[in-house]
């Protein structure tokens, strides 16, 4: 059954555990966390948690208010739907034999990605973005060879007024 | 190190003394000799040895649920605190305010598999309401004060604190603190203005209404206010099985248990009512039944100091966020007597039809002893179950009067909380007469604190109601598995009077009908510690009215079924 997909912020305290407080309330109700970006924020008694995840929507009402109520919580916002600026970073490492080679540079100056390693076997090509960016250039990259693929998982911020 | 520099122990215990503790349940072991050694200076605060680690959680809960006040539960390391999961998960399900002293391995050896070491932070995260794990001695004024803070407030639940005996032991300089620092921590007072007007408008509209009375109008201590409401209003109360006592249940309107084994009145009332308002309750599985045969017409309003229970199971109508005494006292001034004289009518008429009842012949019936204990306690006692067909029984016969009055375990369901629980309560309210209904299933899974009781001298009265049987199980083996008993037999049961001899422990037997009041009688006069009374009740008998699990109201059994009964769909 394909699950819509949701992209929840959550705002914590710095403390240990709090990661492992989070991650329970999302496995005991069968929600599947499909990225997850920790990170400080200004203040640094604080950190930012950028949570993808996919399973049943009436689940994730739920789930928010289990997790505003744990105490390390200071807020935990649903942003499927609402406009926001969300970003993601791809290293790519793609096999190049020297006949494939301007193939995928192609690729990446279209997309606007960087060559971070140029090997005699393969490259490590760098892509930012939108994660349904990232998908598509995988998608080019696909017929070339790709050896290993790291993505940091996505980070979002509300526009405007909106808090994240 | 300099001598008027305290350790983090005695920072810990003086911490206790501010916040007015008067017990600790506990345990000692390697890694909390520096807690223990730190009461020894400090004997204001009687600790209380127990037998088990259960039995301490237990205890403070006991004591929690009677008095209000936290309960605090000092053990050991590694087995010391796993012992106390089934105690913290008891006190999370049911919102109990209990605060966990673990000691720990000092902290350089956490994660090298130490001598009894258990990563118990790790272990209790889905049953605590919050968790400290102390890495420095000088958290320690902060953390106790945010620990006393967090288990008593909003939804009140358990709170445990994993303590290396390095941090326990290392001194001290911070100092005290009345403040926290809590940013994500917020407690809902009054609900707001606009959600008690809707709520003040359905209820207007509505000529059948239901007030559902559950745990959280016991913790704010709603029941006058909410007595004030179903008078004004003129509406009928149910109450939940941990609700009991909120509202007293000598009152007219009130038509007693709701759910599984509900007064079928209750029950009825609820089916057929155009309005139900949970006051403090979350729709327990066991109450709802079959979710989409649950008053799926009537306006269901929802006021909980917990936003997380509204829709959780029920979706309400109107939902109220707040403290449950705090929230009926705002909205009884919006409100206006109902016209719902009919429905008063047609509820005392389901309570004269399908009454309470039980075949008095053939031997000694629990209800019998139940209700015979009722008449000694009511008004006056405190009563404490195990968890089973006794509980039940308990539920339906004894009427529970005053708040704080009915301690039960409900949403865990643990079996060997009734005796312990009954200790804890005693301490808290030495002049109330506590009784421990219990089974004899259960009542053995506690029974080493008769050794706690016997020395702190509680006379508390255990009463076994002994069928020699897991009863419940057994009811529903009959019922639904075609009598095919498995693992129900309690063979080898002791004989309890003499077992409770053996710890000094007073005892008394009840065979037949005829002794029963005479008994209680004698135990109930007794009060030179605690005492026993083991009632022989007849083997095999059913808990009725029952609703099978995940099935609607309308299927519920007043008596034992004539036709084989499909295996019920719902969970427990």
């Amino acid at each position: 059954m394909n699950m819509p997909s949701h992209t929840i912020s959550v705002l914590v305290r710095n403390k240990p555990g709090v990661l492992v407080r989070v991650a329970l309330v999302f496995a005991r109700r069968g929600y599947n966390i499909d990225s997850l970006v920790v990170s400080p924020v200004l203040d640094s008694e604080f950190s930012r948690m950028t949570i993808t995840c996919t399973g049943d929507p009436s689940t994730l009402d739920q789930i928010i208010k289990q997790l505003f109520k744990l105490i390390d919580v200071v807020r935990a916002i649903d942003h499927t739907g609402q406009s926001v600026i969300e970003k993601e970073i791809a290293l790519i490492k793609v096999r190049c034999p020297a006949e494939s080679r301007t193939g995928i540079l192609q690729i990446a100056e279209h997309f606007r990605g960087t060559t971070v390693d140029f090997g005699h076997e393969s490259l490590i090509l760098q892509i930012a973005g939108g994660s349904d960016k990232i998908d598509h250039v995988l998608g080019l990259l696909q017929p070339f060879g790709i050896v290993d693929l790291v993505r940091t998982g996505k980070i979002l911020m509300a526009r405007g007024a909106d808090k994240t | 190190m300099d001598k008027k520099i305290p350790n983090g122990a005695e920072v810990i215990i003086q911490s206790l003394i501010r916040e007015g503790v008067e017990y600790v349940f506990g345990y000692p072991g390697g890694a909390a000799i520096p807690l223990f050694d730190a009461l020894v200076d400090h004997p204001q605060i009687k600790l209380v040895l127990v037998r088990h680690e259960q039995g301490a959680t237990h205890m403070a809960d006991g004591y929690a649920r009677a008095t209000g006040k936290p309960g605090v539960v000092l053990v050991t390391s590694g087995p010391g605190a796993t012992n106390t999961v089934t105690g913290i998960l008891t006190a999370q399900m049911d919102s109990s305010p209990i605060i966990v002293l673990c000691g720990q391995t000092i902290s350089p050896m956490l994660g090298k598999d130490a001598f009894q070491e258990a990563d118990v932070t790790g272990i209790t995260y889905p049953v605590v309401k919050h968790s400290f794990l102390v890495k420095s001695a000088n958290e320690l004024p902060r953390v106790m004060k945010e620990t006393f803070h967090i288990a008593t407030t909003g939804r009140p639940g358990p709170v445990l604190l994993d303590l290396p005996k390095d941090v326990t032991s290392s001194p001290c300089t911070a100092p005290f603190v009345d403040s926290v620092d809590l940013p994500g921590y917020e407690i809902p007072g009054v609900p707001e203005q606009a959600s008690l007007a809707k709520a003040a408008e359905c209820l207007s509209r509505s000529r059948r209404p239901v007030l559902m009375v559950g745990h959280g109008a016991v913790i704010a201590g709603a029941g006058k206010a909410i007595t004030q409401l179903a008078e004004k209003l003129q509406a009928p109360v149910v109450t939940t099985l941990l609700g009991k006592g909120a509202v007293s249940e000598d009152h007219a309107l009130h038509l007693g248990m709701v759910g599984m084994h509900g007064t079928a009145y209750a029950n009825k009332a609820v089916m057929n009512c155009d309005l139900i308002f949970a006051i403090g309750s979350r729709w327990d599985d066991r109450i709802v039944g079959k979710l989409a045969e649950f008053c799926p017409t009537a306006t269901r309003m929802h006021l909980d100091i917990d936003p997380a229970e509204f829709g959780k199971i029920i979706q309400p109508d109107v939902c109220m966020t707040g403290d449950a005494r705090r929230g009926i006292e705002a909205l009884l001034p919006q409100v206006e007597k109902l016209d719902t004289a009919e429905w008063v009518k047609q509820c005392g008429a389901w309570r004269k039809q399908y009454p309470l009842r039980y075949g008095k012949q053939g031997g000694l019936k629990a209800q019998h002893v139940l209700e015979e204990m009722d008449r000694i306690a009511r008004g006056k006692a405190i009563v404490t179950t195990d968890v089973g067909q006794h509980q039940m029984w308990a539920a339906q016969f004894c009427r529970s009067t005053f708040n704080r009055s009915w301690i039960s375990s409900g949403g865990a369901g643990t079996m060997g909380f009734g005796f312990p629980a009954a200790i804890g309560a005693q301490l808290g309210c030495p002049d109330k007469p506590v009784w421990a209904v219990v089974g004899d299933g259960g009542f053995q899974m506690t029974l080493c604190e008769l050794a706690t009781a016997a020395l702190q001298k509680t006379p508390v009265k255990i009463l076994i109601i002994n069928n020699n049987y897991l009863g419940m199980v057994r009811q529903w083996q009959e019922l639904f598995f075609d009598n095919r008993y498995s693992g129900v037999d309690m063979v080898g049961n002791p004989d309890f009077v003499k077992l409770a001899e053996a710890y000094g422990v007073k005892a008394f037997r009840i065979r037949r009908p005829g002794d029963v009041r005479r008994v209680l009688k004698q135990a109930a006069e007794y009060n030179d510690g605690p005492c026993l009374i083991d009632a022989e009740v007849v083997k095999e008998d059913n808990v009725f009215p029952m609703v099978p699990a995940g099935a609607g109201f309308k299927d519920m059994l007043i008596e034992r079924p004539k036709q084989k009964m499909a295996k019920p769909t719902g969970s427990t």
